[in-house]
């Protein structure tokens, strides 16, 4: 009963954060800060999805597996992110800065 | 409910991208939307019950395949337009999409009478699907029916895949890499690296020899599960390639040379064929897997493991042939 | 929970996917695929465990493999124009 209570808590979780970061994809202004947001879904949304999965399974061989998954998410999606702000910066797109806007009000 | 959901949500999603796909002008967005559209076929599979061929499809689709694209636009697009230039736009055209729509719309009135999906009186499920659902297990001994039927029941048409993927790397080798090899410049050159990404390397040091030791996972557990000789096979060359993309194109020659890779290649056919051969030499016929051991259950499974292997090995290599044959291309 | 979890996961992919299709630059498009890839290994694994199959999660573990070897090949043609170019001025100049 609370291994389901806390399942459905990390999967709920996990989908919400999924579609907040799916969101920013398409709000942010620039290519670095819509990275950002990317960035979370590749790292928390998919640790709590499976976080739920691994509570529902168990002990077993579909609990390791998971763990696996995870880890491989967890090394590779953040090292892709870093590769591509990386390429992005080297190849001259700057990123949108504060001191770009005009000043509003003031 | 929530099947049909997913359903109409992966079907309308995999639309959007082949519309979108032809209305593009920007090559490599559409290579990028061809990964994703094989990412979507992946999934409808899975959503179909049907593991092995989303295995098959997520492997090659969205690895070899999106790297294969990617090196051909590497090819066709160098040196005068970057890459990320446009493409002409064509001229309208009408009576081709009028053919196409009479066409289509009888395919669509061709599919109102089959029967429903997975329905039990439809001819796929009736004929000889049940028979092997009721005796694959008993007489090959492997619980994966897909396997059992592939390297069994069906063993010369697997031959013929074989015999097919080997030949598609010969012909690349002619095409492609043509008659005489250039040798490449001393290791004075640094090579093709990116640039010297030290995050990158240390994470794919990390992460190639997984990848290799789960493309054996995956070979040896496809009389289990999901999986198989091709999968294993595609899983095992990407991995390779991840390495030459990382470190660069010629350290990656140095570790696997092309002349290995073509003997490897020919290897697997040889011993499909050869396991082939020797039930005929021990007096039954050709791929008769049950005079390989003491009984027909430990006959089959020998054979089947060594077919898959087969099938592995020259999936592997005709992969990285591929790859060092449009990769290894665009010099200077 | 699980379908909670499914629906989630098929919105995500649609946002990737509407970047993907209208992101100005090329960057954009290839982090898009990134997470249109994250999200199918999800959407899979989500899958294994509504369907009651396990061993799906083996195609989950394949395309997390996988999906980081496309978006480093899409990288390399990025930042070298083609796979086999010499970097020995870039990183001297770096």
């Amino acid at each position: 009963m609370i291994i389901d209570i806390l399942s459905w808590i990390c999967l709920l979780a996990g989908g919400a954060l999924g579609i907040v970061g799916g969101i920013g994809i398409h709000r942010f202004p620039d290519f670095y800060s819509r990275l950002h947001a990317a960035g979370i879904t590749d790292t928390l949304c998919a640790m709590l999805i499976l976080l739920g999965l691994g509570l529902q399974a168990g002990w077993s061989l579909a609990a390791f597996k998971l763990a696996l998954i995870f880890m491989f998410l967890f090394f590779t999606s953040p090292t892709a992110s870093h590769a591509l702000a990386n390429a992005a910066q080297h190849s001259g797109l700057q990123p949108r800065l504060d001191s770009d806007e005009p000043e509003v009000g003031s | 409910m929530i099947d049909i959901v997913i359903n109409v949500t992966l079907l309308a999603f995999l639309a959007i991208t082949a519309v979108a796909t032809l209305h593009l002008t920007n090559l490599f967005a559409i290579v990028m939307l061809f990964g994703i559209f094989s990412l979507l076929s992946a999934g409808l599979f899975v959503v179909m019950d049907a593991p092995d061929v989303a295995f098959t499809e997520a492997a090659v689709g969205a690895g070899i395949s999106t790297v294969l694209m990617l090196a051909t636009l590497a090819l066709v697009k160098r040196p005068q337009k970057p890459y990320y230039a446009e493409a002409p736009r064509a001229h309208r055209p009408w009576l081709p999409l009028v053919v196409v729509v009479i066409t289509g719309s009888a395919l669509v009135y061709g599919t109102w009478d089959i029967p429903g999906f997975g329905a039990p009186e439809a001819p796929a499920q009736t004929h000889v699907a049940r028979y092997y659902i009721d005796n694959a297990l008993q007489e090959t001994g492997v619980p994966n029916i897909v396997t059992a039927v592939l390297a069994s029941y069906r063993g010369f048409d697997t031959l013929g895949e074989v015999v097919v993927v080997y030949t598609a790397g010969v012909a690349v080798l002619l095409l492609i890499v043509g008659g005489a090899q250039k040798r490449r410049p001393g290791p004075g050159m640094r090579g093709d690296q990116m640039r010297p990404n030290l995050i990158l390397h240390v994470i794919a040091k990390f992460v190639i020899p997984l990848i290799i030791l789960f493309a054996l996972y995956v070979q040896f557990h496809g009389d289990f599960g999901p999986g198989g000789g091709f999968q294993a096979g595609v899983i095992f060359s990407a991995a390779l390639i991840l390495y030459a993309l990382v470190f660069g194109l010629d350290v990656a020659e140095k570790i696997i040379p092309s002349r290995w890779l073509h003997k490897l290649a020919a290897l697997g056919v040889v011993i499909y064929a050869g396991v082939g051969v020797v039930p005929l030499l021990l007096g039954g016929n050709y791929l008769d897997y049950t005079l390989l051991g003491s009984n027909q259950v430990a006959g089959q499974h020998l054979g089947i493991l060594l077919v898959e292997l087969g099938v592995g090995i020259t999936v592997a290599s005709v992969m990285l042939i591929l790859f060092f044959a449009f990769a290894g291309r665009a010099r200077k | 929970m699980f379908i909670a979890a499914l629906l989630a996961i098929l919105v995500t992919m649609g946002l990737a996917l509407a970047r993907a299709l209208a992101g100005p630059t090329t960057y954009d498009r290839i982090a898009a695929v990134n997470i249109f890839g994250t999200k199918t290994v999800l959407l899979i694994a989500v899958l294994a465990f509504f369907s009651g199959r396990g061993d799906l999660l083996d195609i989950a573990l394949v395309y997390a493999l996988i999906n980081f070897i496309s978006v480093v090949a899409a990288l390399k043609l990025v930042t070298r124009g083609d796979f086999h170019s010499s970097d020995s001025d870039e990183s001297e100049a770096n």
